[in-house]
């Protein structure tokens, strides 16, 4: 069980986020580029001083400046597995592997051995004696898994493990990452960027973002309601933050929605792309959410097309690849959008 | 991945010839112009074998300096965050381009008789550098020194520092870091760097003449020996130790590819 209170101010980033992950459970770190999850890790390994805060890992305190506590990172019952692997260049894939072993005093032929049976688990047999070079990155992203595993750390990061993958075989390592963490009894922490990776690998998902924590749920709850921005992006749905007033929805930035469900105060708004009819003439009816704006973007996502409209509020519509033609949406200009208000869903941020 | 195949241009393969060929006309000039009859009578010349002798032991001895000393000093430039790096830098790598025999002078005006540390050196403990092997040692290694600075500070800076942080998180401690991970790395460089060195302090004469002077069997290198025969006429004894310098520089460039190839 891992219990991390982390604080640091780096130049550009103060991070400031709390969590715990209990052991065989993998922990899921979502964020853009530049928001926490890498200085999240190297703090937990012990690479970065915490400022403030505390990590304790099954119960042995590992870092507490309060205490003056500080293990050094090869003090720590931590494996990490960076996002470029990092395998030693001029050493085999067996060494390689057997790196930690030996240097936690394991005996030159046992710590072959055991490495050489971790290999296998990950179906490196016939590669021990391959340098790092002459590996493709599918096998060097196991020989990076196999080292970082073969220690039975208490806590196991992965950093990025999928990105630098070709997508021709992410599939095939994706699935084998997932069974060997199914069978980890170590408290698992995994960064990643791509939401993928987070609902198939983790158990419960943190979403960070400028170094602290936004939401936190299992995948489901996380992609059901998002809470941020960048998380509704990446599910690819609508989210609207403002202010509820009863069924009328009060758009921070302008506009104005009706709802089915009455709510008070601040409120997050869900709208799903596919729920949002577009027309090139104001629709005929009693003219409730329905509004124009401007075509600013016109983007094809598998066998849909969705368009974002810079009204008041902006939001993404999604239709058939044929509309692209028949509203002539490729020309630009103004188009109205309607919004049922059963196709709203509300939820307090 | 194949490079495209440069295509054939006249120009540039005429002054790579060229460029090639003025390195080999003087080696062409040594061979065929040595003593060939009397080789061994001259090589074997008391002169000749203190020379050498006197030769490779100072220029070993002070290679060996450049790496105990040059080493830390090449890990805190390119580590150590510190003021004035820049101008210790510089400073420590000026004999590189100073013309040795101003290194000479300034060695003498520092550490020579009446030099600000070699006098009191010479009052307190009796030891004197100049005109002693000693003082070849030290000419060599001032000279020398700086080209194992650099190319040890280099091998530091282009290796990728985070594996060292990989090899911690395995759980290596500092010291099993630089030895499984860091010194293999950077082992090409240091090799390299060993090499330039040795030669260059094999090669020594300028700063070598005046600091330490010219005493047969003393403080006469192999270069200061090839000098004062050419220049008294002995041309025969000149060509015949220059060419023994050729052979063993070869021997040097061979051993230092199959060191630094071996890892």
């Amino acid at each position: 069980m891992l219990e991390a209170d982390i604080q640091l101010q780096l130049s550009r980033l103060n991070l400031e986020m709390a969590f715990t992950v209990a052991s065989g459970e993998v922990l899921a770190l979502l964020g853009p580029n530049g928001s926490g999850k890498s200085t999240t890790l190297r703090a937990l390994m012990g690479l970065l001083p915490l400022t403030r805060g505390r990590i304790v890992l099954d119960g042995t305190v590992l870092e507490d400046p309060a205490q003056r506590v500080k293990l050094p990172p090869e003090e720590r019952p931590i494996g990490l597995m960076f996002q470029d692997y990092l395998l030693f260049p001029h050493l085999s894939a067996v060494e390689n592997v057997a790196f930690g072993l030996r240097a936690k005093g394991t005996a030159k032929k046992a710590a072959r051995d055991q490495a050489l049976q971790a290999m296998a688990r990950l179906g490196l047999d016939g590669l021990a004696e391959a340098k790092p070079g002459s590996m493709s990155g599918g096998q060097q992203q196991r020989v990076a898994m196999a080292r970082a595993l073969v220690t039975d750390p208490k806590l196991l990061l992965l950093d990025e493990p999928l990105a630098a993958l070709d997508v021709s075989i992410k599939t095939d390592v994706r699935r084998l990452l997932r069974e060997v963490l199914r069978r980890s009894s170590a408290a698992n922490v995994l960064v990643t960027h791509d939401l993928l990776d987070a609902v198939a690998l983790g158990d419960r998902m943190v979403v960070i973002e400028n170094g602290a924590i936004v939401q936190t749920g299992t995948p489901a709850e996380v992609t059901a309601r998002p809470r941020s921005r960048y998380v509704a992006d990446l599910v690819g749905v609508n989210l609207l933050r403002g202010t509820a007033h009863g069924a009328v929805l009060e758009v921070d930035g302008g506009g104005q929605l009706t709802c089915a469900e009455s709510a008070t105060g601040p409120i997050l708004a869900l709208i799903a792309p596919a729920a949002v009819p577009v027309s090139r003439e104001r629709p005929d009816g009693d003219g409730q959410n329905t509004w124009p704006g401007q075509i600013s973007a016109v983007d094809l996502m598998g066998d849909r097309v969705r368009v974002r409209i810079d009204g008041t509020p902006a939001i993404t519509a999604e239709v058939p690849p044929a509309a692209v033609d028949e509203l002539k949406l490729d020309d630009g200009g103004q188009l109205w959008a309607s919004v049922s208000p059963a196709a709203i869903t509300v939820y307090p941020p | 991945m194949d490079q495209e195949k440069q295509p054939f241009n006249p120009l540039l393969a005429l002054l790579a010839a060229l460029a090639a060929l003025f390195f080999v006309f003087p080696l062409i000039g040594l061979i065929t112009g040595a003593p060939w009859g009397h080789m061994t009578s001259v090589i074997t010349s008391k002169t000749s074998l203190d020379a050498l002798g006197l030769s490779i032991v100072a220029s070993l001895a002070s290679t060996v300096i450049a790496l105990a000393l040059g080493f830390p000093l090449a890990w805190l430039l390119a580590r150590g965050r510190f003021r004035g790096k820049g101008l210790v830098r510089g400073l420590t790598t000026l004999p590189m381009v100073l013309p040795p025999v101003v290194g000479g002078i300034a060695l003498l005006l520092a550490y020579g008789r009446r030099g600000f540390i070699g006098q009191p050196l010479d009052k307190a403990t009796g030891i004197s550098l100049p005109f002693t092997l000693a003082g070849v040692i030290v000419a060599e290694s001032f000279v020398a020194m700086p080209f194992f600075v650099i190319t040890a500070e280099s091998g530091l800076r282009s290796m990728n520092r985070r594996l060292e942080d990989a090899a911690r998180s395995l759980g290596a401690k500092r010291w099993t870091v630089f030895r499984r991970v860091t010194l293999p790395l950077i082992w090409p460089s240091l090799v390299a760097g060993t090499v330039l060195t040795w030669a260059r302090a094999l090669g020594e004469f300028g700063a070598t003449i005046t600091f330490a002077g010219n005493l047969p069997g003393v403080t006469q290198t192999m270069p200061l020996a090839i000098y004062i025969s050419q220049s008294s006429g002995q041309l025969d004894q000149a060509i015949a130790l220059s060419l023994v310098l050729v052979v063993v520089s070869l021997v040097v460039m061979i051993f230092r590819r199959r060191a630094a190839g071996g890892g």
